[in-house]
């Protein structure tokens, strides 16, 4: 077996066990840990499909990124764990079946007499002052510059939208708004007072 | 030797386990986040793959923007997710009936 096949195999495994996990696992923490061993094996996968660029994006963006956001949630909320999984295997029948029918119509479309070596060859080995992402880059900020432009717009909604659901303003609290704090003038603090002066006779 | 149909069918595999997971974990929103994002990821798989063998580098710029979406909709997801907890102290289906008749 060629190396490169190894490599995919050893990874696709890897890959669909943790998947396997992910669906499976009890506690929704060990969910996120064996999402994040999915998405480092699809990083990998990625690098042998020569897309170098959005393996490192994957492995930054998900690893870095999304799972911490998931394993923060998971962490703050309380979650009743035997409720959740009550009539957890009562779908599995059907679940199963859905799934397994998917997957041979899936597989019969996409075995190897459609999109096998001979109806779709490996690409040549690109040259050896190829780089992706500068060819992405090239790409992105010419023919789809209108695309990432609204994609660092949707970016900037979700952020806004994530700030202003999760914002609250809680009772009791005793700070000062600094607007009102910077606007004071001595007159509102300090009154001087004219009264005759005490004497002793 | 490679083929293009190794790339798919392994992300035709990833989609069918998402899809089972749906259905599993009905009444956990944090793994149907998951397994949403499992989706994703095997979309994703097809599009690297294509691009690959096609040698056309859009399918990479369309993988890029997919990546934006789903961080941004899993974000807003899980914000979601903590206001329901917030206002209700509950993140099960079941107790989600209060627009039931």
């Amino acid at each position: 077996m060629e190396f490169k096949t190894f490599v995919f195999y050893f990874l696709a495994v890897i890959m669909v066990l943790a998947a396997l996990r992910v669906i499976t696992a009890r506690n929704p923490v060990h969910a996120a840990l064996f999402l994040v061993l999915t998405f480092f094996n699809a990083g990998g996968i990625w690098l042998l499909l020569e897309a170098e660029f959005l393996a490192i994006v994957l492995v930054m963006v998900y690893v870095g990124a999304v799972m911490v956001l998931f394993l923060f949630v998971v962490m703050m909320l309380d979650i009743n764990l035997d409720r959740i999984r009550e009539g957890f295997w009562s779908y599995l029948p059907v679940g199963a079946l859905v799934g397994i029918l998917m997957l041979v119509e899936m597989v019969m479309v996409l075995g190897g007499s459609y999109f096998g070596l001979e109806a779709m060859p490996a690409p040549a080995a690109a040259a050896e002052s190829y780089s992706n992402t500068r060819e992405l880059g090239r790409v992105l900020y010419t023919d789809y510059v209108y695309p990432f432009e609204l994609a660092s717009l949707v970016l900037l909604v979700a952020m806004v939208a994530a700030v202003a659901l999760t914002l609250r303003k809680r009772k009791g609290l005793k700070s000062i708004p600094p607007s009102e704090q910077v606007a004071v003038k001595r007159e509102g603090r300090v009154e001087l007072v004219k009264m005759q002066a005490e004497k002793e006779d | 030797m490679l083929s293009l149909s190794h790339f798919l069918i392994l992300g035709a595999i990833l989609f069918a386990i998402s899809v089972v997971g749906i259905f599993l974990n009905r009444k956990n929103l944090i793994v149907l986040l998951m397994a949403i994002e499992l989706m994703l990821l095997s979309v994703n798989m097809n599009f690297v793959a294509f691009s690959h063998y096609l040698g056309d580098i859009a399918g990479q710029v369309f993988v890029f923007f997919i990546l934006t979406v789903a961080a941004a909709e899993s974000a807003i997801g899980l914000a979601i997710l903590i206001v329901m907890f917030r206002s209700m102290r509950t993140i099960h289906v079941d107790d989600l009936d209060s627009l039931k008749g």
